[in-house]
């Protein structure tokens, strides 16, 4: 909860350093510096909703309500592996290779 | 100072469904790696998640049966972190609005009833499988996709023992109503434990350690025993027991610490836009609850109360589905129940172990047995042949009453026929005449397997006995 508050921005703004770890993405200072007004300004425009009196509204995750939208369980063929695998940087014994893993 | 464990379980069940949970590729296990792979369990940009109706109704059924909430509004949610296991980069999981809510699992524990109480049960994806070389790992995409089932207990088990307890309570159930396999090989059951100690008497919980890595019951129960035993060390030695996630090592025995990096995680949970909420309708309700078999429990009692078994006898049938059913269809149809459990606990499952297969597998029928119990019963046959008839029955099949004519298995009661072979056998075998009547009674044993052997196992072994103690009086 402590690492949510500041992902979200506390009043403090954002922590982009957090952000891009969590993002995997390597920032220079400058970026950082950058990153950190642009995505201030955008929490601003999304905190208006702050302003809404929004008592006894049932908070939705969807725009539309729609529910119960199903599949039914029926296996179906899906990519034959030699597919499956044309896009792995690196391949051997029909798995996809990666670094390590650190345990 | 004595001390008291609290654990909470969290236990991944993985569904029986034919399809993944979000696309039409096979759930079966095995076949070569990657070849159950598709756009949307590979997670190509784009590709649209469909919900498997089964595997929803498969949980609720699931919850219905532990007398669980099925939630009216139930939303998916994506869980975002990295690893190669994952290729979405986010899991797809449930967070604030889980399928299902509260319930409890009953288990005996101490001798008595016990109900375990449950947090949640929530729906999410397996991941891929990987396997690790020397400066590379391996990651096959096979099992990512699989629907599994999360069961999160409250934290209310005490010992090892009873977390045992409630995951072969939890394993039977689920197997009862066909929604898993519950094969632990096969990784269908996986569980984290959470576990912390306190002061016998304290009423706050102690800080907790959580236990990855739980692949095995019995490494659940080690896992368990090593580390309570390490958190009181840690307390009796005046020291704090840290927050932490733990991995349990099943060749060394121990726990150790999972570097803090990769507890760093801030999973980010919001709902899944390519998803719906699900709203059980009461009707959809309605024909789960009529989908939940008759459980272990009400079977057992079930069992003592119609067939006059011993306690003892319902808990061995009871304790797996198809050895219950398949008991419950035989002694149906045999007027002998207390024989047909006795040989269900003998004959057939030594039979099932030793050949590692399945009722289903076996080309015996309920019927059969009966017929066969009916046989010794009414003197037709002995009980040494009558085991010979069911390994024949068990490997080959066929009916006991056409076998026993066509070899001719019939028992003898002849008085003139075991006289025959009892003379036979007391001419051939004057010294254990003499030790008989030296006074050496077991020599009477070695007679009457002389007088079977000759009638190649059809004497009735009492008359047989009878019939060489008369002639052995004289
Ligand atoms: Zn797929």
């Amino acid at each position: 909860m402590e690492q949510e508050k500041r992902a979200n921005g506390g009043n403090e703004g954002m922590d982009v350093r957090h952000v891009a770890l969590l993002a995997r993405l390597a920032l220079t200072d400058e970026d950082a510096e950058l990153f950190r007004g642009q995505m201030a300004d955008i929490v601003g425009f999304v905190r208006k909703i702050g302003e809404l009196n929004i008592e006894g509204i049932e908070p939705t995750t969807h725009a539309h309500r729609v529910e119960n939208v199903f599949r039914e369980d029926e296996p179906a063929p899906g990519l034959d592996r030699a597919t499956a695998l044309a896009n792995a940087p690196e391949q051997a014994q029909g798995l996809f290779l990666t670094p390590r893993i650190v345990e | 100072m004595t001390y008291e464990a609290r654990i909470g379980l969290e236990v991944h069940v993985q569904l029986k469904t034919r399809s993944k949970m979000f696309c039409a590729c096979s759930a079966e296990f095995g076949d070569e790696p990657n070849t159950r792979v598709c756009p949307v369990c590979l997670g190509y940009p784009g590709a649209m998640p469909a919900m498997n109706r089964e595997a929803v109704e498969l949980t609720a059924l699931t919850g219905l049966m532990v007398g669980a909430q099925v939630a009216p509004l139930s939303v998916f949610a994506r869980k975002s972190y990295f690893y190669p296991d994952m290729p979405k980069n986010y899991q797809i999981s449930q967070y604030d609005r889980p399928l299902c809510i509260g319930g409890a699992v009953a288990i005996e524990w101490e001798g008595r009833e016990k109900l375990v109480g449950l947090t949640r049960i929530h729906l999410e994806e397996d991941v891929g499988k990987s396997s690790h070389f020397g400066t590379s790992s391996g990651v096959d995409f096979n099992r990512a996709g699989i629907p599994l089932m999360e069961i999160v207990t409250e934290p209310v088990l005490t010992a090892p023992e009873e977390a045992d307890a409630f995951l072969q309570a939890l394993r039977q159930m689920v197997r009862y109503a066909g929604v898993s396999d519950g094969n632990m090989e096969r990784g269908n059951i996986r569980c984290d434990a959470n576990c912390s100690v306190r002061l016998r008497g304290e009423t706050a919980l102690g800080a907790k350690t959580e236990i990855k890595n739980l692949n095995t019951f019995k490494g659940v129960l080690a896992a368990l025993r090593y580390e309570i035993r390490r958190q009181q060390d840690v307390l009796a030695a005046g020291g704090r027991v840290a927050m932490e996630t733990r991995r349990w090592d099943g060749e060394t025995g121990t726990t150790a610490s999972m570097r803090s990096k990769e507890e760093a995680h801030d999973y980010r949970y919001f709902p899944e836009p390519d998803l719906m909420p699900v709203a059980m309708a009461p009707e959809q309700l309605a024909a789960l609850q009529a989908r939940i078999p008759e459980l272990p429990r009400a079977r057992r009692e079930r069992f003592c109360r119609d067939y006059g078994l011993p306690a003892y006898d319902s808990e061995v049938l009871a304790a797996d589905k198809a050895v219950a059913d398949f008991f419950d269809e035989t002694a149906r149809v045999s007027d002998n129940p207390k024989a047909v459990s006795n040989w269900m606990m003998t004959e057939v499952l030594a039979k099932l172990a030793e050949t590692g297969r399945t009722l289903a597998e076996t080309p015996v029928a309920p019927r059969q047995l009966a017929e066969l119990i009916a046989l010794v019963d009414r003197g037709q046959i002995n009980m040494p042949t009558a085991k010979s008839l069911f390994a024949t029955m068990f490997d080959k099949g066929g009916d006991p009453v056409a076998l026993v004519e066509q070899e001719g298995l019939a028992q003898v009661s002849s008085a003139d026929d075991i006289g025959a072979w009892a003379r036979q056998a007391v001419e051939e075998n004057p010294k254990s005449v003499a030790d008989y009547r030296s006074g050496k009674k077991a020599a009477l044993q070695f007679l009457v397997g002389q007088v079977m052997r000759r009638s190649r196992g059809r004497a009735h072994p009492q008359k047989a006995a009878e019939a060489l103690e008369e002639l052995l009086k004289g």
